[in-house]
């Protein structure tokens, strides 16, 4: 570095830089979650049930194996589209679903991946299910690229 | 030093379930179900930013009140910290082991205040208090004493990035019932913690280890640590938009993340400048040698694997194919080894020995099987890197590109790119001979001495 730039210089466009990147990262924040978020999560259709549902997904740590819009671990499928690629949209249809595959768990197919039986309620998968449902309708951008996420 | 100690045997354990898991991925079923993998990968996880965390504060408690001149505030509130802290952090960890986690959950009142079972966050409502608490006193601990002495660049930048850590830290406790603002807020956690306050924390812990190696003159070496550090937030802020493109934001976040993260290699490759050039314009051979070997390593490998890595699937037309995928995993591994495995081992291999009263280091013997270690470990983990990149490589191409109905399931592609995944378990293999070999170098006696300095003065810093 030529000896021109000095020290005070770096610390100024530290200090400069960093003070105006936190204030504008703030403002998009704010335009994020204050006037484009409402429209793209579909947080009208979240229902209590739903609520209920995400507590469930945490009480259990689902995410310690699979990925919810991309997140996660990786060592299970994406679950963010399930609703779409097991329910093929229709709410009955996955809920039987959800209600079937989760007391068929584990599978103990030898050398298989095994998921733990969670001993959910009726009750609780449903709302399992109404969260997951819910999650597939947030506007992601059209991730995943196709249905297997 | 209890810190680092602390530190080291809990590196040894995440790098024990870190195989436990790596065999999951291909035998399924082991140890199922006494240790599902939803369990080892919490415990690895955890474990990880713990024992980084406690390297933070034994390296804090180390240079702070060295870079102020004057003692440490309170020695007592520092072991009383340590133990809190360890205490907890084996309690949880334990919990995690034995005790089903919904059951964790509820013992440990989850439903006053649900903030767990979130990825790295899954620690109960309570510990997350206790982590706070440690933190806090331990950021009062360290600003009491930089305040009363000598006012450093390292010192400031180090403090700095403290208090950000532990601000960024509170949006831990905030878990709303929209799991599309969870998510973006859980960011302003995971990211900004390590794309952001943790490298002005890896700077400072840099910086100070230059100075001492190399003898180069302060301010130099402070021009650069504050050139560095405005490049990682004016880059790494915005840049937090790479975490917004699939998860709800609306779509300006595609260009403004795709822009920033481009920029978000930058401050590692000045970091590497930085080493390198610092190196040449050495006044000193230090007879600590390996302490400069991680020194130079952290800076290539952070740059490999944070800004190289993360750069290949940072762009949002990149990422749309490989987000959640092996490659994520890949980037993952290479960037927490490299920058903040590296910048801790690299601060224990120049203080450790000091502590022990070995001023100028460990003795040959010694230094040379730490050398082994570092080369061990370090090449285990690019080619750890290198195969979960090939799975990534392969899982895209099998169940991402193709149109639905022609792409493969998630299960049937991992079939598929088992091999990768046998190839990384047998990295990792490597990389715990190599932790082994590194431990055993700390049980090797004697010391180096001021004659082992081959050039210029050896002069009595420690």
């Amino acid at each position: 570095m030529a000896e021109r730039f000095t020290k005070s210089m770096a610390r100024n466009i530290y200090v400069g830089g960093s003070t105006f990147f936190i204030l504008l990262f703030l403002v998009l924040t704010f335009d994020t979650q204050s006037r484009a978020m409402p429209e793209r999560d579909n947080r009208d259709q979240l229902t209590e049930q739903v609520e209920h549902g995400k507590h469930i997904w945490e009480q259990n740590n689902c995410i310690g194996c699979h990925s919810l819009l991309g997140e996660g671990a990786y060592f299970a499928p994406e679950l963010a589209n399930v609703f779409l690629r097991r329910g093929v949209g229709d709410s009955d249809v996955f809920k039987a679903y959800m209600n079937a595959w989760m007391n068929a768990m584990p599978t103990n197919v030898p050398g298989r991946r095994q998921m733990p039986q969670f001993n959910l309620t009726d009750e609780e998968i449903d709302a399992l299910a109404a969260f997951l449902e819910w999650t597939s309708k947030i506007n992601t951008n059209n991730w995943p690229p196709n249905v297997e996420g | 030093m209890p810190y680092f100690v602390f530190a080291l045997i809990l590196f040894a354990g995440q790098i024990v379930f870190g195989l436990i898991l790596g065999l999951q991925y291909v035998v399924g079923d082991f140890l199922f179900p006494e240790i599902p993998f939803n369990v080892a990968r919490m415990v690895h996880t955890n474990l990880l930013i713990v024992w980084l965390l406690f390297g933070f504060m034994g390296a804090s408690y180390y240079l702070v009140p060295e870079e102020a001149q004057t003692e440490l505030y309170s020695p007592l509130l520092a072991r009383i910290m340590f133990w809190i802290f360890a205490v907890t952090g084996t309690l949880t960890i334990l919990g995690y082991l034995f005790v089903d986690y919904a059951t964790l959950a509820d013992l440990t009142l989850n439903k006053l205040w649900p903030t767990m079972g979130r990825e790295f966050l899954e620690q109960p409502t309570v510990v997350k208090l206790g982590i706070l608490v440690v933190i806090v006193g331990f950021i009062f601990n360290i600003m009491m004493t930089a305040l009363k002495g000598r006012k450093t660049v390292i010192n400031i930048v180090l403090v700095t990035g403290l208090i950000g850590l532990a601000l960024l830290w509170l949006f831990a406790f905030y878990n709303p019932g929209n799991l599309a603002t969870d998510k973006y807020f859980w960011w302003f956690v995971v990211h900004l913690w390590v794309e952001g306050v943790w490298e002005l924390i890896m700077g400072a812990i840099l910086a100070y280890v230059l100075i001492k190696i190399t003898g180069v003159d302060r301010e130099v070496i402070e021009k650069w640590l504050y050139v560095i550090i405005a490049m990682a937030l004016i880059s790494g802020i915005i840049g937090t938009g790479h975490h917004f493109f699939w998860i709800g934001p609306p779509e300006y976040w595609l260009w403004l993340g795709s822009v920033f993260s481009a920029l978000e290699p930058l401050p590692f490759f000045m970091m590497v400048l930085f080493a390198f050039n610092m190196v040449n314009r050495r006044r000193r051979n230090h007879p600590n040698k390996v302490a400069l070997l991680w020194a130079m390593g952290t800076t290539v490998m952070a740059f490999l694997g944070a800004g190289v890595w993360g750069f290949l699937h940072s762009l949002a037309p990149v990422n749309y194919f490989t987000h959640g995928s092996q490659i994520t995993a890949a980037h993952g591994h290479m960037a927490f080894y490299g920058a903040y495995v590296m910048i801790v081992l690299t601060i224990i291999s120049y203080a450790m020995p000091i502590m022990r009263g070995r001023p100028y280091g460990n003795s040959n013997t010694a230094q040379i099987l730490e050398m082994w270690g570092f080369w061990l470990m370090t090449i285990s983990m690019v080619f750890i890197t290198l195969f979960l990149t090939g799975a990534g490589i392969l899982q895209v191409w099998l169940q991402r590109i193709p149109e639905s109905g022609d792409a493969l399931s998630y299960m049937a592609t991992q079939d598929q790119i088992a091999i990768f995944y046998w190839a990384r378990l047998v990295s990792g293999c490597f990389f715990m001979a190599g932790l082994v070999i590194y431990l055993g170098s700390f049980f090797i006696k004697g010391q180096a001495t001021a004659a082992d300095e081959v050039r210029g003065p050896a002069t009595l810093d420690s």
